[in-house]
């Protein structure tokens, strides 16, 4: 089956603190079939996003479909808080490019 | 007599954090909004600002900002409010804000007016005196409950207020409002509950502005909106010429920088956002209907943020060029660590590398593992609470990157470039000691209110 890279069918994928222990990641489409086509193919679920950033499960608090925002939105916990020493995304904004990559299956 | 339509302008979704821009914020006023309202605050910047007790903004800036709605508030003879002064809202950056007001009331001979302000600093010891009662300080995104170690690791703690205490400083009445930390949906939902309306409309309508023109498309920030309520609804208009509040806009900025798009926690409840219905008004605004507010049960719980210092902290950088090197950088960095072990065999202290150029930006996270850069830069942070100690760390760990042994290096003068061959000191190290929650009998404890007046005496 083809695919199209994520990247080519949202308008924007963004990361961002949600508070001072999480970074949150939002995938929003602007054409409502482009989010439908995501959404059903069921790529990005909790366990995929665990695998492509090589962490358990456990450490996805938060997974959304938002439907009103044609939106998938999921948070990851932060090992250790934003700003902590070793640190080097205090806002948590540079964290999404590796979803630009995921394959999305659709018909010929 | 009750209103039945309130105006509320944002005109910035972090007042002085970078300046107001002014276009869109004089239209906004020209339309005379009922309330002046503006966040000044985040946790984002990190711990720092709250631990160290500095801003993250310019003082210019903030001054710019305050100076606009403050000259705009006054000509028309609105109450002005804003939230979590310069950054962290801790008690200095309240009283700074205040001598700021002051200072521009003077400038511009203005005529009296009554200014509260309210701190929201809270003391180590009214937090251990709780714990020692057995009272649990509770956890919040999926912390565990406070333990003593963690207070005493703690400089500063800031409670973030809910929209008491700006509703008391109205009732009083304040012209012009200046918080400690606050959430910033309060700011904008405390008029609304003061002019009595629904608490389900305030709280989405404080939700939606907080951060003025981030609900809007295209992107742009720090433009002005203005919200407009009723009893049954909320509207958000676009001030910016070229900016619109669309459904796709305002929607989507219902889950910036939260878990979860649907609910919000703020002292006192919690918004419920599930059965939000978003409408195209007009071309530069969007009607939402269906938001709801829960009020908690129970005792209201306050959130309270905390910081603590870890040590003084010194940065150093090194530029790789040689690929042999880069293939075995990470051996570079266990000599290195080795060397300021070795030189500083019992001293305490932390040494950190990031590796720009191999996973800098995102370490434990970043999926590509393998390093295809033709040059790296190793950032290099030592932090100690002996300075002396965090300085030679740095240092000693930054220059024997420069002297790596590796057997088949070729480049035997040396296998680091540096921009300069010395370490910097930074702002000492904090971490967030505090994400927490405290249970109060009266919201308003955490959160003294002052109130004072400014300005010329009237002259008839």
């Amino acid at each position: 089956m083809k695919t199209v890279k994520l990247v080519d069918l949202a308008k924007t994928i963004r990361s961002k603190n949600a508070g001072t222990d999480r970074i949150t990641f939002d995938i929003i489409f602007r054409e409502p079939a482009n989010y439908e086509l995501v959404k059903n193919s069921k790529v990005i679920n909790k366990k995929s996003m665990a695998e492509l950033f090589d962490i358990p499960e456990s450490r996805i608090a938060d997974f959304v479909e938002f439907d009103p925002g044609c939106a998938i939105k999921f948070t990851i916990n932060r090992l250790v808080p934003s700003g902590s020493f070793g640190e080097a995304d205090v806002f948590g904004c540079q964290q999404y490019p590796p979803l630009y990559d995921i394959e999305i299956p659709v018909n010929d | 007599m009750s209103k039945d339509t309130l105006r509320i302008i944002s005109p910035n979704g972090h007042l002085g954090f970078a300046p107001t821009k002014e276009e869109s914020f004089w239209i906004g006023a020209k339309t005379f909004p009922n309330y002046y309202c503006c966040d000044s605050g985040s946790d984002d910047i990190g711990p720092v600002p709250l631990g160290a007790d500095k801003c993250a903004s310019h003082p210019e800036w903030q001054k710019h900002d305050l100076e606009l709605m403050l000259l705009a508030a006054r000509e028309q003879g609105v109450p002005m409010l804003i939230g979590s002064a310069g950054d962290t809202g801790t008690n200095s950056r309240v009283d700074m804000y205040v001598d700021f007001i002051r200072e521009l009331a003077k400038k511009h001979k203005m005529k009296k007016f009554k200014l509260a302000y309210f701190y929201s600093e809270v003391d180590k010891e009214y937090i251990r005196s709780k714990m020692n009662k057995g009272e649990v300080i509770e956890g919040l995104d999926s912390r565990s409950n406070l333990a003593l170690e963690e207070l005493d690791k703690t400089d500063r703690i800031v409670a973030v207020a809910g929209v008491h205490p700006f509703i008391k400083a109205l009732e009083m009445g304040a012209d012009v409002i200046i918080g400690g930390r606050s959430s910033d949906a309060a700011i904008f939902a405390a008029p609304a509950i003061y002019e009595g309306f629904p608490e389900n409309i305030a709280y989405y309508c404080g939700k939606v502005l907080e951060c003025a023109s981030f609900c809007c498309e295209p992107y742009g920030a720090k433009e002005s909106v203005i919200g407009t309520i009723t009893k049954d609804d909320v509207k958000v208009t676009a001030m910016h010429p070229n900016q619109r509040c669309t459904i796709a806009s305002v929607a989507g900025h219902a889950m910036y920088e939260r878990s979860n798009p649907y609910y919000e926690y703020v002292a006192g409840g919690m918004m419920d956002m599930k059965d939000c219905v978003y409408e195209q008004y007009d071309e530069k605004t969007c009607r939402i209907t269906g938001a709801k507010f829960v009020p908690i049960e129970g005792k209201i719980k306050v959130k309270l943020e905390g910081s603590g210092k870890v040590g003084e902290r010194y940065l150093g950088m090194a530029g790789i060029r040689d690929p042999y090197t880069i293939k075995n950088i990470d051996k570079v960095i266990d000599w290195a660590k080795s060397q300021v072990k070795e030189r500083l065999p019992h001293a305490e202290y932390q040494l950190s590398y990031r590796i720009f150029g191999k996973n800098g930006v995102m370490g434990d996270l970043e999926p590509i593992k393998e390093t295809k850069s033709h040059e790296l830069l190793i950032v290099v942070e030592g932090a100690s609470k002996d300075k002396k100690v965090a300085e030679e760390v740095t240092l000693v760990g930054t220059r024997q990157i420069f002297y790596a042994r590796l057997p088949e290096v070729k480049g035997t003068a040396g296998t680091a470039a540096f921009i300069l061959d010395e370490v910097t000191e930074v702002s000492p190290a904090y971490t967030w000691t505090m994400n927490h929650v405290v249970a109060v009998d009266d919201p308003l404890e955490l959160f003294p209110i002052t109130m004072t007046e400014i300005g010329e005496q009237e002259v008839r």
